[in-house]
């Protein structure tokens, strides 16, 4: 993809952005772009909320309808703008944290109507921007600075979760694979229902420092290493599976209705 | 005759996180005295694309040249 293309997606004048040198966050709002690109969305058609975290200022630097919202909520306010005009193309960036704690509600509730949304869950495993505190994906064992000895809670499975909540369109993703992601964001817009797509990514700053992940390239690697495409999982037993990030399209339902569409002849009974 | 290609660095935004150095098959960047990407082996470069794919900055353009 030509990068001028991309650029016209860009808020340059806030260029360049506040993540740490190296960050994931970047490669995915790329890979974002570049599947909007590609897709030949129009900006003034295209809304993309957030919530509160590194990831949630992404739609900062995105020259489209952005909103930027309270933590955790921002599907809440992106089911508004779906409801309200439902000719709108609606994505969600979230944090890891934003989607699954605090925001964990309003995320099953999103997947239980099947709305029309695109929601794109940046999973880093940790509180970045506070302070690098365990969040519900923080793997067991894994050092943060509210668990010094080691995170000892299971961690979410947001794929999982997502199926089992209704979700219509779950994928995931890491940042070793930018063109994976793109190809899945796509597949994502132009999903009619919601779709989630989880792209494991990194925060070798709080994360990474104290779990010998301190380089940006060492986590690029780590999770090259550690990816097993869905086809070839589904013949991998659990415990060869186990430290595995299983990627590709997880799950896809084509035949449910959407929740505008169904909301709609609500409003039509209604008689308004 | 081989496809030649351009790469081209926007080192104001660059943070030199060496992403990119690391993931050239060719190895074609390095880090330059300022701690920025700098292509230094341009004649090796393939036109893979992966550094651009991969760069978190948008600081990488991959152009094939004439």
């Amino acid at each position: 993809m030509p990068r001028e293309d991309v650029m016209k997606w860009l808020r340059s004048q806030f260029m360049p952005h506040i993540w740490c040198p190296g960050c994931g966050h970047g490669i995915i709002m790329h890979a974002m772009l570049r599947a909007l690109t590609s897709l030949d969305m129009d900006p003034d058609k295209t809304v993309i909320s957030s919530g509160i975290g590194c990831s949630s200022r992404m739609p900062g630097y995105i020259d489209a309808c952005t909103l930027h919202t309270a933590h955790g909520r921002s599907l809440a306010f992106a089911t508004g703008v779906k409801m309200v005009n439902p000719e709108l193309t609606v994505l969600d960036v979230m944090g890891d944290g934003d989607c699954s704690a605090i925001g964990g509600n309003h995320f099953i509730h999103a997947c239980r109507r099947n709305i029309g949304i695109t929601a794109i869950v940046m999973n880093n495993s940790i509180y970045g921007m506070t302070g690098g505190q365990a969040s519900p994906t923080t793997p067991v064992g894994a050092i943060a600075s509210t668990a010094p000895y080691g995170a000892v809670d299971p961690p979410f499975d947001i794929c999982r979760l997502a199926i089992g909540a209704g979700a219509t369109f779950v994928a995931r993703a890491t940042i070793a694979q930018p063109q994976l992601c793109e190809s899945l964001i796509k597949k994502g817009i132009q999903h009619d229902g919601f779709s989630v797509i989880e792209i494991m990514t990194h925060c070798h700053t709080q994360y990474g420092r104290k779990n010998k992940l301190g380089r940006p390239l060492d986590n690029f690697n780590y999770f090259k290493d550690r990816s097993v495409m869905k086809a070839k999982a589904d013949s991998m037993s659990q415990e060869e599976l186990d430290g595995k990030y299983v990627i590709g399209e997880l799950f896809y339902k084509g035949d449910a209705e959407e929740y505008t569409k169904k909301y709609a002849r609500v409003i039509e009974r209604a008689g308004r | 005759m081989p496809k030649k290609f351009n790469v081209i660095i926007n080192k104001i935004w660059c943070k030199g996180c060496s992403l990119c150095i690391g993931i050239c098959p060719k190895k074609v960047l390095e880090l330059d005295d300022q701690v920025k990407c700098e292509p230094v082996r341009l004649s090796d470069c393939i036109g893979c694309r992966q550094c651009e794919n991969v760069c978190p900055d948008f600081a990488i353009t991959v152009k094939e040249s004439e």
